[in-house]
């Protein structure tokens, strides 16, 4: 649930097998490139995979285990689950990605601000930061939720401000790196304007490390608006996010157990395949490799 | 040895003192941040002190209202909160009509058994594992790092299905959902511990390679030790104080796996009160969730730190 504070210790460059075979070639890197780029195609065009509609509604066919007509099965309403998680798709990731964008604008803000303001404001800030990470994220999650209601566009808040103090924390120790730098040195010599300085010099080189965290906060957006949508507390049935339909097929675990178990497991596969490229990127371009 | 116990002790303290006031600030700051939040929630307190649809009339409103506090305004109100947070009194929980700290110490019992269960757990695996695979043996140290990857990226509910599903509903080897024993807490303390483990594997593993890569490591090497006492007994200590930071970071976070695990098992506790105060609005009892979990988190971060003079003997005399 919380930032991927591994992906701060990168892999090896040696775990990537990348001896023999040309490192931008590696299946750790192509599969789950390949995976990411199906579910931006299903987000998009989700009729390309699959010729039913997510409501509709078949009393022939209900609770059938997957089979060839039905790849996941069906649920109690006899809708087609393959064809419900593939138009999930669109909604789960814009959480996703919306939340992310949420997380990554506050915590630079924030961090910025914690590392440049005037010494009292900085040190009230730095000292909120402390204070919002001892809230369990998922805890600030249903916090946020609490007060603004549940939905999609809440759960996007939700998640995202959740996750704003880890980034804020993160940003804060890159701009007190930055700001030591010689071509900031070299900007103040030169007179430039301070808020010059920030927007132009320090900013968008404190983001750049940020980029690939911010690939991975994907994959760790999409897992918390699941988790909150799980216990009915973030996009409600019956919607078909992901983690809606996951809820909803806890209800008939027993008798129809992959109707939690298969969601869950395109969470998990997106997720990871989110991550691993992620650091697969992370490792590559640290190593200066250009494709 | 006497002498060393004594020094260390004093240094404990010497260096505790100055950090309450940083716990009084953070915990301070939370109360407020809760504060705001639940009363930002909206909703009439009332309908869920008088049990949701239920038509109170105006006398009974009036009653409630006033034994409540909530005819004060806000700032009295805000005043009185933090006054009786200090003397530890969270007030009644709306929903359960009992102190809140009640309510949470009983269900802390089950999450505590559950957390400690899973930390235990994944650092077994997280040593066992990096002591076998920290440098060399490329192949083992391949599968288990992409698993930990895995691992990592995978939901706890996922993790929590599936044994689940497998274990208790097809091989019937653990009972569905419950408190009860021994046999409840096995599946729900697995999967909690399963993305801990990965993660606390990756870092010991980290800290144990640098840590055999040094000097002294060659000094032992050259006398004779065996590479699995070299391991046990001299890189360890090394590896283990990222780790201790680490699991102090994952214990304190741990409420928010146990509302996953608590929620797919059907086990009462820590996380179930917690969803159920929010979807309540039961403030009284969110206020107290929130405060007690902050309070663990700043505990938990004191000891960690406390920890690190213990494992280094470095730092003891740096400090002095």
């Amino acid at each position: 649930m919380s930032v991927d504070e591994s992906a701060l210790w990168p892999l090896r460059a040696s775990t990537s097998g990348a001896g023999r075979r040309h490192p931008w070639r590696a299946p750790g890197l192509l599969l789950p490139l390949a995976f990411v780029l199906f579910l931006v195609a299903a987000m998009f065009a989700p009729e390309w995979f699959t010729a039913l509609a997510p409501d509709a509604i078949d009393t022939d066919a209900i609770l059938q285990p997957p089979g060839p007509g039905h790849w996941f099965g069906t649920d109690e309403l006899g809708r087609d689950l393959f064809c419900r998680v593939i138009y999930g798709t669109s909604e789960s990731l814009t959480i996703g990605v919306g939340a992310m964008a949420i997380a990554c604008l506050g915590g630079i803000s924030l961090g910025t601000a914690a590392s440049l303001a005037p010494s009292i404001v900085r040190k009230l800030l730095v000292r909120l930061i402390d204070i919002l990470l001892a809230f369990p994220e998922l805890l600030l999650a249903l916090l946020v939720i609490a007060v603004l209601g549940r939905g999609p566009i809440n759960t996007l808040f939700a998640v995202g401000l959740s996750h704003i103090a880890g980034y804020a924390r993160l940003v804060r120790s890159q701009v007190l790196l930055v700001k030591l730098s010689g071509y900031v040195e070299h900007a103040v010599t030169l007179g430039e304007h301070r808020w010059t300085i920030i927007i132009r010099h320090i900013v968008p080189n404190t983001i750049r490390p940020l980029m690939i965290l911010a690939t991975i906060g994907v994959g760790t957006s999409v897992l918390a608006a699941s988790a909150l949508s799980f216990l009915g507390l973030g996009v409600v049935p019956p919607e078909a996010e992901w983690g809606a339909l996951l809820a909803d097929g806890r209800n008939f675990i027993e008798i129809a157990p992959w109707l939690s178990l298969l969601p869950a497991t395109v969470v998990a596969i997106s997720v990871i395949s989110i991550t691993l490229l992620g650091r697969r990127l992370q490792v590559l371009l640290a190593r200066g490799d250009v494709p | 040895m006497r002498a060393s116990t004594h020094n260390l002790a004093h240094k404990l303290v010497r260096w505790a003192f100055p950090h309450l006031g940083v716990i009084l600030a953070v915990l301070w700051g939370a109360a407020t941040v809760t504060f705001v939040a639940v009363k930002l929630i909206p909703g009439d307190p009332v309908s869920i002190l008088s049990g949701g649809e239920n038509v109170v009339d105006q006398a009974e409103r009036a009653v409630l209202i006033q034994q409540y506090g909530l005819d004060q305004p806000l700032g009295v109100q805000y005043g009185r909160y933090l006054g009786h947070a200090l003397a530890g009194n969270f007030g009644k929980s709306y929903q359960y009509r009992q102190p809140v700290i009640s309510v949470i110490a009983e269900a802390a019992v089950p999450t505590l058994q559950l957390a400690s269960a899973a930390i235990l757990l994944a650092l077994c695996l997280a040593v066992a594992n990096a002591l076998a695979t920290a440098g060399g043996r490329r192949g083992l140290r391949t599968v288990l790092s992409g698993f930990e990857l895995a691992l990592l990226s995978t939901p706890v509910y996922w993790i929590s299905i599936v044994l689940l599903t497998l274990f208790s509903f097809r091989l019937h080897w653990f009972p569905v959902t419950g408190n009860d024993g021994f046999a409840s807490l096995a599946l729900p303390a697995i999967a909690l511990s399963l993305p801990l483990a990965a993660l606390l594997s990756q870092v010991l593993r980290d800290g144990l390679e640098e840590a055999l890569s040094q000097p002294f490591a060659l000094t032992v090497r050259t006398r004779g030790v065996s590479e699995i006492a070299l391991r046990v007994r001299h890189g360890l200590r090394h590896a283990a104080l990222a780790v201790s930071t680490l699991t102090g970071t994952l214990l304190a976070g741990i409420l928010g796996g146990s509302i996953l695990t608590e929620t797919v098992f059907g086990r009462s506790g820590i996380g179930q009160i917690t969803l159920q105060a929010i979807k309540t609005r039961d403030m009284p009892l969110v206020l107290g969730l929130v405060m007690m979990s902050a309070l663990v988190f700043v505990v938990i971060n004191l000891v960690v730190d406390a920890l690190y003079l213990i494992i280094d003997p470095r730092l003891r005399r740096a400090k002095a």
